[in-house]
């Protein structure tokens, strides 16, 4: 016992390297189970977990030995070397030799992450605040090209831009680009991906850093504004994966959530012929009078639809589908029916009469009359 | 050097102050603006300790805490990375220890400049107060964006404090660079001019080294941020476009376009990795001495130890894009920052060798301060190992933004740096103050905090191989996360809250001890260094009275054969033992 008293920094020191040995054996939480092709990532994680194992070990249990071994006496003497040359360099080569052995599969899987197989299918994944949109080349193979701006004119007083990314056009394709017309747009976080394909995934933000990873599939890149980046990845078994976004991307960064399903080659494709291509959009979206269609621009100007859909699903405000002339309840218990009057007070003083079920986070808005009375009617022609 | 060569220093007077206020407030004296560093660093840390518990609790307990909204985490991960990294770490290690050992341990009365070294402080202080500028009420607190402050989101409304919390932020950056600067300048010229007689370079204690490298990082490194935190404020507030590209941010085309956001990472990392070297190397210096003199041993190899870290210093300057290999950079850096990073690893791997090998065959006093250093060496072990995981480009790519990176970057520069300025502290607090610190408080605090950071952070690595992200508002609603994470998570959260409060066992002891603790007397370790031969402790106004004293040999003579003693300080000549 007196002993264990006297020596209780060394035997601590050493429970802590042993219980670390411990609890990695022991622990339930490991790699979740892979569902693609990087193996290899797995097994550069294990060479490397072995190595810094191993001399994390031998390193905590030398220097516990030595606590113990070396503790303080009153006549105890230490030994004067300040230098072994010999010693020194043998320490340096095994660590060149323990770093070269971890760092040359590493960079071998590398080669392989950055070099897309030719046969890779395309699919491109945008991000926004706070959610993820998917899109195919279609027929042809090729994504349509795509802008954030169009009708960019820039003079010395300044320049003027028209926007492409709207409500009638969301994923900003070019009008000018045949190639985007038989693109296969998805416009919700639900992905479905065929099986044993190689997929290159194509990145592309429309505002901040994000980052699509799916933990299962090992891979994932940022996706930045203003450029492309990609990986690619061949999916080993089916199921419903979580997609997560990686990247701070703003105050609702964990919301950013969606599921990717992978199918059979079959299911797949009868998921991807249910969806709409960028053409059947467009031919699907009804002429609008000159005075709706102002009320759209001004609603896409000012960002309504970040937090209002028009499809029903509730975002951050109540979607504005069914809203025109509904009873509606309020936070605090009241009806009210959402009329003219109540949208114009709801646009001015949005926090005066909220929705039950909804923050007060919208900043008020003040209009002229012409476009107030643009936005109240496209509301009313959106309802329907 | 020859020893009838007149230091510069003694041959100027010292201008002494008249008043209190010159003593004690705007003071010239290092030692006096160290202390000052120390305490205003260690304040501004405990507020970045809270906020940390404060994210521990919404982890763990997303219910308890209903008024902490998404903004409130968002903006404590922020400020919590920010203050602790810069004003605390930075701060602390080269504004305290710096201030203090500098001198003492180079034999110098004073700073060079001792006046530029005081606005260092004052300045310091004045980005502290920016800093916290951003919490009164009404200007929509600080910024969210991540310490990393990576645009577009940071200057954009979907990221709380997108207008007067980023720019206070870049603000004090700003100044706390001009405060660094000043600092940083003085310790560079006061090592290299106002060393003492026959205190040659390679004469210097290791926490000088450490210093010394530190300081010329942070000087090539720091303008970097200093630059990026500028175009930044100009991207915000006259709509240039340098780190901003066309986009639509919630539903609104800005007006930018053409800017570049791999710009600012790029700009940002090559300051963010050196910078976790300042923090590392005078932490390597102030354990290497810690070991050796409480080992009773000279610490091993030496030269090594002094090549490792300037080798260390300059290969910083070429790893920084590890932390970008899932940023969307060319494909081909990775190759490079890989094996530039996996080679860092080899020096560093040589100073750890030799911390332990100092241990073998040595007559080993488990003092407080040493607690620490040992503690310190084994959380920088496991720091260091996961590193490799990090830096080796293709295993970055699962494990970056999970919790194995939150865990791989508090060990090893987080907790370890912190274990290393605790020791510090309970080894020169006799020669600052004249009295010891509390032995019992002292290991009561070491434990609590070794293990407990222990715990919190080795576990949490295992969170990030499952996928946990970081930086997550909400996290165990997935469906791939095993019930058991939360259990994980709930120990980790009570640990840290144990942690947190067992801080205040320091504080208490720092003040209790500064009336109460036992004398200390001149050299109460028995250590050989310059500032344990000061004529008076507390050194006084120009530290060695009127004669500046005289190096014969290295810090580390402990235990020579055929002396008396068991150590033998710089002062006393070749050939005599004590």
């Amino acid at each position: 016992m007196r002993k264990i008293l006297d020596h209780h920094v060394a035997i601590l020191l050493g429970l802590v390297v042993i219980g670390s040995v411990i609890f990695n054996v022991w622990s339930p939480w490991q790699f979740t189970e892979i569902a693609s092709n990087w193996e290899f990532i797995d097994f550069t994680v294990k060479v490397t977990w072995w190595i810094t194992g191993v001399a994390f070990v031998l390193l905590g249990l030398f220097m516990a030995w030595a606590i113990w071994r070396y503790k303080y006496h009153e006549s105890g003497e230490s030994h004067y070397e300040p230098e072994h040359p010999v010693l020194e360099s043998w320490l340096t080569i095994i660590t060149s030799i323990g770093v070269v052995i971890m760092l040359a599969p590493g960079l071998i899987a590398w080669d392989d992450y950055v070099q897309v197989p030719s046969d890779a299918m395309e699919v491109e994944v945008y991000g926004e605040q706070w959610t993820w949109k998917f899109r195919f080349p279609g027929e042809d193979g090729i994504l349509g090209a795509t802008t954030v701006k169009k009708n960019v004119d820039r003079t010395f007083d300044g320049t003027t831009y028209e926007p492409n990314i709207t409500s009638l056009n969301p994923f900003g394709m070019r009008d000018d680009d045949p190639h985007g017309d038989d693109d296969i747009l998805i416009a919700s976080n639900v992905l479905h991906l065929p099986l044993d394909r190689n997929i290159k995934v194509v990145l592309r933000s429309k505002d901040v850093l994000h980052d699509f990873w799916v933990p299962e599939i090992r891979a994932k890149m940022d996706m930045v504004p203003g450029m492309i980046t990609y990986f690619w990845f061949r999916p080993t078994r089916t199921g419903e994966f979580e997609i997560l976004c990686a990247e701070l991307c703003g105050r609702g960064h964990h919301i950013m959530r969606g599921t990717m399903y992978i199918d059979t080659q079959e299911d797949f494709e009868t998921w991807l012929d249910a969806q709409v291509t960028w053409a059947e959009m467009k031919a699907g979206q009804k002429p609008e009078e000159p005075i709706v269609a102002k009320g759209r621009q001004i609603a896409d100007q000012n960002g309504c639809f970040a937090c209002h859909s028009l499809d029903g699903t509730s975002v951050v405000g109540p979607t504005w589908k069914g809203l025109w002339g509904r009873e509606i309840t309020l936070s605090d218990g009241a009806t009210v029916i959402a009329d003219e009057e109540y949208i114009v007070e709801s646009i001015v003083e949005p926090n005066v009469k909220l929705v039950e079920g909804f923050g007060s986070v919208m900043t008020p808005y003040a209009f002229e009359d012409d476009e107030m009375e643009a936005l109240v009617r496209f509301l009313q022609e959106t309802a329907e | 050097m020859a020893t009838a060569e007149i230091p510069y220093q003694e041959t100027v007077p010292l201008h002494h102050p008249k008043t209190w206020i010159g003593k004690y407030v705007f003071s010239q004296d290092h030692k006096v603006i160290a202390v000052q560093y120390g305490i205003t660093a260690m304040a501004v840390g405990l507020v970045a300790l809270f906020l940390s518990d404060l994210m521990r609790i919404q982890i763990a307990f997303p219910e308890f805490m209903d008024w902490f909204v998404e903004d409130y985490y968002y903006q404590s991960i922020t400020m919590h990375g920010m203050i602790m990294v810069i004003y605390l770490l930075t701060a602390f290690l080269l504004g305290a220890f710096g201030n203090f050992t500098v001198p003492l341990m180079c034999g110098a009365r004073d700073m060079v400049f001792p006046f530029v070294n005081m606005l260092s402080y004052w300045v310091y202080l004045l980005s502290v107060i920016i800093l916290l500028l951003a919490y009164i009420p009404g200007l929509g607190g600080p910024t969210g964006a991540g310490w990393t402050l990576y645009p577009p989101q940071t200057i954009t409304e979907g990221t709380p404090g997108a207008d007067w919390g980023i720019t206070t932020m870049l603000a004090s950056l700003a100044v706390f660079i001009v405060a660094f600067t000043m600092g940083g300048l003085n310790y560079i010229t006061t090592i290299l001019q106002a060393r003492t007689r026959g205190m040659s370079l390679m004469r210097l204690p290791l926490t000088v080294w450490g210093i010394f490298v530190a300081t010329f990082l942070g000087l090539l490194a720091f303008p970097a941020l200093f630059v990026s935190a500028i175009m930044m404020i100009l991207d915000l507030k006259i709509g240039t476009s340098f780190f901003m590209p066309a986009i639509v941010s919630l539903g609104q085309t800005l007006a930018y376009d053409g800017g570049q956001p791999l710009l600012f990472q790029h700009l940002f990392w090559f300051f963010g990795h050196p910078e976790v070297y300042i923090v590392a190397l005078p932490a390597f210096g102030v354990v290497s001495d810690l070991i050796s003199v409480h080992a009773r041993k000279n610490i091993f190899g030496y030269r090594l130890m002094v090549w490792a870290l300037v080798f260390i210093g300059i290969l910083s300057f070429i790893v920084w894009a590890h932390h970008m290999f899932v940023a969307g950079m060319h494909p081909y850096f990775g190759f490079f920052f890989a094996t530039t990073t996996l080679i860092i690893a080899v020096p560093t791997a040589i100073k750890v060798y030799n911390w332990i090998l100092t241990l073998w065959k040595a007559n080993i006093k488990l003092t407080v301060p040493m607690l620490y250093a040992l503690s310190f060496v084994l959380t920088f072990i496991m720091g260091g190992i996961t590193g490799l995981f990090l830096g080796n480009v293709i295993i970055d790519i699962p494990l970056s933004d999970t919790y194995f990176v939150v865990a791989h970057f508090h060990m090893v520069m987080g907790v370890s740096p912190i274990l290393a300025i605790f020791g510090g502290i309970y080894h020169w607090y006799p020669k600052l103050t004249g009295r010891m610190l509390n032995d019992t408080l002292g290991k009561w605090h070491f434990w609590i905090t070794f293990l407990g950071t222990y715990i919190i952070y080795f576990p949490m690595h295992y969170l990030g191989f499952i996928g946990v992200p970081r930086r997550y508002y909400e996290n165990f609603d997935s469906s791939f996360y095993p019930a058991s994470a939360q259990l994980l998570n709930e120990v980790i959260t009570y640990t840290a809250l144990v942690v947190g409060v067992a801080q205040l066992l320091y504080v208490i002891n720092l003040v209790h001890s500064y009336f109460y603790g036992k004398p200390a007397g001149d050299n109460p370790w028995g250590a050989n260094s310059l500032e344990w031969c000061t004529p008076e402790t507390p050194p006084g106004h120009g530290n060695w009275g009127d004669r500046l004293p005289t190096v014969h040999r290295w810090a580390y003579d402990y235990n020579v054969p055929g002396s008396e003693k068991d150590f033998i300080p710089q002062t006393v000549p070749q050939g005599q033992t004590s």
